[in-house]
């Protein structure tokens, strides 16, 4: 039976994050940062940002409250047990920082099927108070014997 | 940093409860991250490392490549393959593919032993 890709194109209500300084801290220390721009405001000006910055991959963090209700979607149908997290890619634009509210929604870009594997793909951008986009995220995810 | 160059090594070791933070800094608390038992009983060998964790050491080698700066980590793609584990060392290369114009592309990887836990990466940089 093939893939159900009835979905394709659907998006999700945007999710709104406020980016705190301790935040920051909790996920740079887990993920081995040290740089001291994620801990010291001052560093973290003398280096040109606006506050306290965070580092790339926190785009996990705030992009999350997002994606959980994509991914999760009935309409999108994903068994999650059979999930495996296949691949992800990350576009940068202006730098997110402590004091930010991040404004990320979600959209199905493709469900295709491939060896009797389904492969699911989504969309994120993610915009800070300004409306400057932060970053653009691909997320695929991979579902053994759909 | 020119076609050809090698990235420095980032190496680092994950240690046992490295998930649990991960889980707590991320809010990922799937359980075959954090819990070793419920791990094994869906066949995996043990807890396995969140690819985004693995995926920010790419990040973190790679922006160190370019001077430090994270403005310089324009954008990252990665394939997550085999599943990384806690208390093993984790060892990211790269190596520049092209050069133009102050944009460098790398070819990257993360491995642990002969494992790659991430592959056929590609980190776009804009050293300072």
């Amino acid at each position: 039976m093939p893939v159900d890709d009835s979905a394709k194109g659907k998006s999700f209500p945007p999710f709104e994050y406020e980016v705190g300084k301790e935040k920051i801290a909790e996920y740079a220390r887990a993920v081995g940062e040290d740089n001291p721009v994620y801990f010291e405001r001052d560093k973290a000006k003398e280096a040109g940002f606006r506050d306290i910055p965070a580092p790339p991959m926190f785009a996990v963090v705030y992009s999350a409250g997002a994606m959980g209700p994509a991914i999760t979607d009935p309409e999108v149908g994903i068994n999650l047990m059979a999930m495996v997290h296949g691949g992800q890619e990350f576009s940068w634009g202006e730098p997110v920082c402590a004091g930010d509210t991040i404004t990320t929604t979600a959209e199905v870009a493709d469900i295709s099927e491939q060896d009797g594997k389904g492969f699911y793909v989504f969309e994120s951008v993610s915009k800070n108070q300004d409306g400057d986009e932060v970053v653009r995220g691909t997320w695929t995810n991979i579902v053994r014997g759909v | 940093m020119k076609q050809g160059d090698e990235i420095p090594e980032l190496a680092v070791t994950p240690d046992k409860y490295l998930p649990h933070r991960y889980a707590g800094a991320s809010g990922d608390f799937n359980p075959i991250h954090i819990d070793n038992e419920f791990a094994q009983q869906v066949g995996l060998p043990r807890n396995i490392l969140h690819g985004l964790y693995s995926m920010a050491q790419v990040a973190r080698a790679n922006a160190a490549a370019a001077g430090g700066d994270p403005r310089s980590l324009r954008r990252l793609k990665v394939q997550f393959r085999g599943m990384g584990v806690p208390e093993s060392e984790i060892k990211v290369t790269g190596r520049v593919r092209e050069e133009s114009d102050g944009t460098v592309i790398v070819d990257t990887e993360a491995t642990q032993e002969m494992n790659k836990i991430i592959r056929n990466a590609e980190a776009e940089l804009q050293p300072s």
